[in-house]
């Protein structure tokens, strides 16, 4: 049906998403490289170039190696949590019960909360060692209250960010479920299969493909974090993450040359991640 | 689900999954409450649940105070002008691949997502250096051109899906009675896309209003949105509690019901059309 008229036309349109996209990809990407070899200061005057000394500078610092620690603590920690709790709380979701829809929007709302408010409700409202919610509770169990924040910043971080993306590992992980057919469960029933073989034989191979892509997606959104940490804690070498700690490095200290450095480290990281994580589920995909 | 479950199983679920619904909803529950109170029924020890004098008076303060205004103004006009933009640039592309699809678009579809894989953080210090230069920090426009370009792959995918279902042979009918490329697209098209083109807002206003990198990043006062006037409450001034509670409901409180109306085309939007 496509003729040479249609196919320019088509060209054309497509034209426009694909330049700015290919533009939002290319400059920010030559323009970091470029500035990554400069001695480059929004405090300095000239700006000579250095080679590889801001790589040095930034890999050698010992901010790098925990800000890469926790990036990592970060994201297997968030999708630990939310690939399992989500997948038991979809298998809960999936049974019958009354008030399924009400319970879907309570589950699900999490998700449309903004990340500063997540955020600052949990540091204040829950995690307060005195006032929050948590505490009080403990409390009424007898038991001594727990400075979240200060003792466990990292670990607050991750219950902060698996509350918000709960919702999506659920959501995603229930609709996979709701299109298993029944049949192929009744046949395993009929065939003797008890509730933990059905399971692991049957629901968890149809859910393979939903569960890559909860963690394909997750991952991406992950690594970016950055306001939950701003708002909580700050920063800091406990609990920034990559994307804080550069971002700390131009925003304060206004070293433009090891930010940049540090932006094209972690874009290496992200493709590794990216490449990794393709060849490992990649299979699940193409399906 | 339809065999039989005894009336015990279906009354022990309904209580499990209520409970679990409720937990994970205590938060929000608990915020907006305590937007109810008065600062110090907000730090009261034990908690008040629903037993306190209710007062709105912390939503008049946040209002007046803190040109909560103004904030709010410029969460509508950045996730909206960013939506049109985005649309303004998707539904041809999308429009494209769906109906005269290439060997390569599958390939040009996927690098768009690759797009998305890219850490912000790599493009932050070009970016703070551009917007210096030009005088974009704190504008609004600029901000709308960066909302705009990090979510247009999933903009052009979830179009691309919506598209996709569309029957060809319609088109090719349209074609037959002489219809032009631009009558195609606006009367035989358009109102058969309009569903997945609503959705498509949805979603991309919900991603930009909460959008909390760049915003927080790149702007001050002047084109800084909610997800911005709250992290100014991240600062300990004495009992806020009330008020930042105050403060948080409200700019919750759009998103949350439009995200629990489109929860279905979320799905779809977030996963590229992979889980639908």
């Amino acid at each position: 049906m496509a003729t040479l008229h249609t196919k320019s036309a088509a060209r054309a349109m497509m034209a426009p998403a694909v330049i700015a996209l290919f533009v939002w990809m290319i400059v920010p990407l030559a323009l970091t490289l470029w500035f990554s070899t400069l001695r480059y200061s929004f405090y300095g005057i000239d700006t000579p170039f250095v080679g590889f000394e801001n790589y040095t500078y930034f890999l050698t610092d010992p901010r790098f190696l925990s800000a890469f620690q926790n990036t990592l603590i970060l994201v297997l920690g968030v999708l630990f949590v939310t690939v399992v709790g989500g997948t038991l709380i979809a298998l809960l979701l999936d049974q019958a019960f009354f008030g399924q829809s009400a319970v879907r929007l309570l589950v699900l709302a999490p998700f449309f909360v903004m990340p500063t408010v997540a955020a600052l409700v949990w540091k204040n409202m829950m995690m307060n060692p005195v006032y929050g919610v948590i505490s009080q509770v403990l409390a009424a169990l007898g038991l001594p209250p727990v400075d979240w924040l200060n003792n466990y910043p990292l670990l607050s971080i991750i219950i902060i960010v698996a509350w918000q993306w709960l919702p999506f590992a659920t959501l995603i992980l229930l609709t996979s479920l709701q299109s298993l057919s029944e049949d192929q469960k009744e046949a395993a029933e009929m065939d003797g299969a008890g509730p933990l073989s059905i399971f692991f034989y049957i629901t968890l191979p149809h859910m393979k493909r939903a569960i890559t892509v909860v963690i394909l997606i997750q991952t991406i959104f992950i690594l970016s974090i950055y306001a939950e940490i701003f708002v909580t804690t700050g920063g800091g070498t406990s609990s920034s993450n990559l994307t804080f700690f550069i971002a700390t490095l131009i925003q304060l200290d206004g070293d433009v040359g090891t930010a940049s450095a540090g932006g094209i480290v972690a874009v290496i990281l992200a493709n590794i991640v990216s490449i990794f994580l393709v060849r490992l589920v990649g299979k699940n995909l193409e399906a | 689900m339809a065999r039989g479950i005894s009336p015990t199983r279906k009354i022990g679920m309904t209580v499990l999954a209520w409970a679990v619904g409720f937990l994970i909803f205590f938060p929000i529950l608990w915020t907006v409450l305590t937007s109810f109170k008065t600062e110090l029924d907000a730090i009261a020890i034990p908690p008040k649940f629903l037993v306190f004098d209710w007062t709105t008076e912390n939503y008049a303060a946040i209002q007046e105070q803190r040109n909560y205004f103004s904030f709010l103004m410029n969460s509508i006009y950045l996730s909206l002008g960013s939506t049109a933009l985005g649309l303004l640039i998707a539904i041809p592309a999308a429009w494209a691949m769906a109906f005269s699809p290439t060997k390569r678009t599958k390939d040009v579809l996927l690098w768009m997502l690759s797009t998305k894989m890219m850490p912000a953080v790599g493009a932050l210090v070009p970016i703070t250096i551009l917007f210096r230069n030009f005088g974009l920090l704190d504008s609004r426009i600029g901000l709308i051109v960066i909302l705009c370009l990090i979510n247009l792959p999933i903009i052009v995918w979830m179009l691309y899906t919506y598209f996709k279902e569309i029957p060809g042979e319609i088109l090719e009918a349209a074609r037959m009675d002489g219809a032009s490329l631009v009558k195609e697209i606006t009367q035989v098209l358009t109102p058969m896309a309009l569903p997945g083109i609503a959705s498509t807002i949805l979603l991309n206003v919900i991603l930009a209003w909460n959008e909390a990198f760049w915003t927080l990043l790149l702007t001050t006062t002047n084109a800084a949105p909610l997800s911005a006037f709250i992290a100014s409450f991240s600062s300990p001034q004495g009992n806020f509690y009330a008020k930042l509670s105050a403060a948080s409901t409200l700019a919750i409180a759009p998103i949350l019901i439009i995200g629990w109306f489109s929860q279905k085309q979320l799905v779809r939007g977030l996963t590229f059309g992979a889980v639908k």
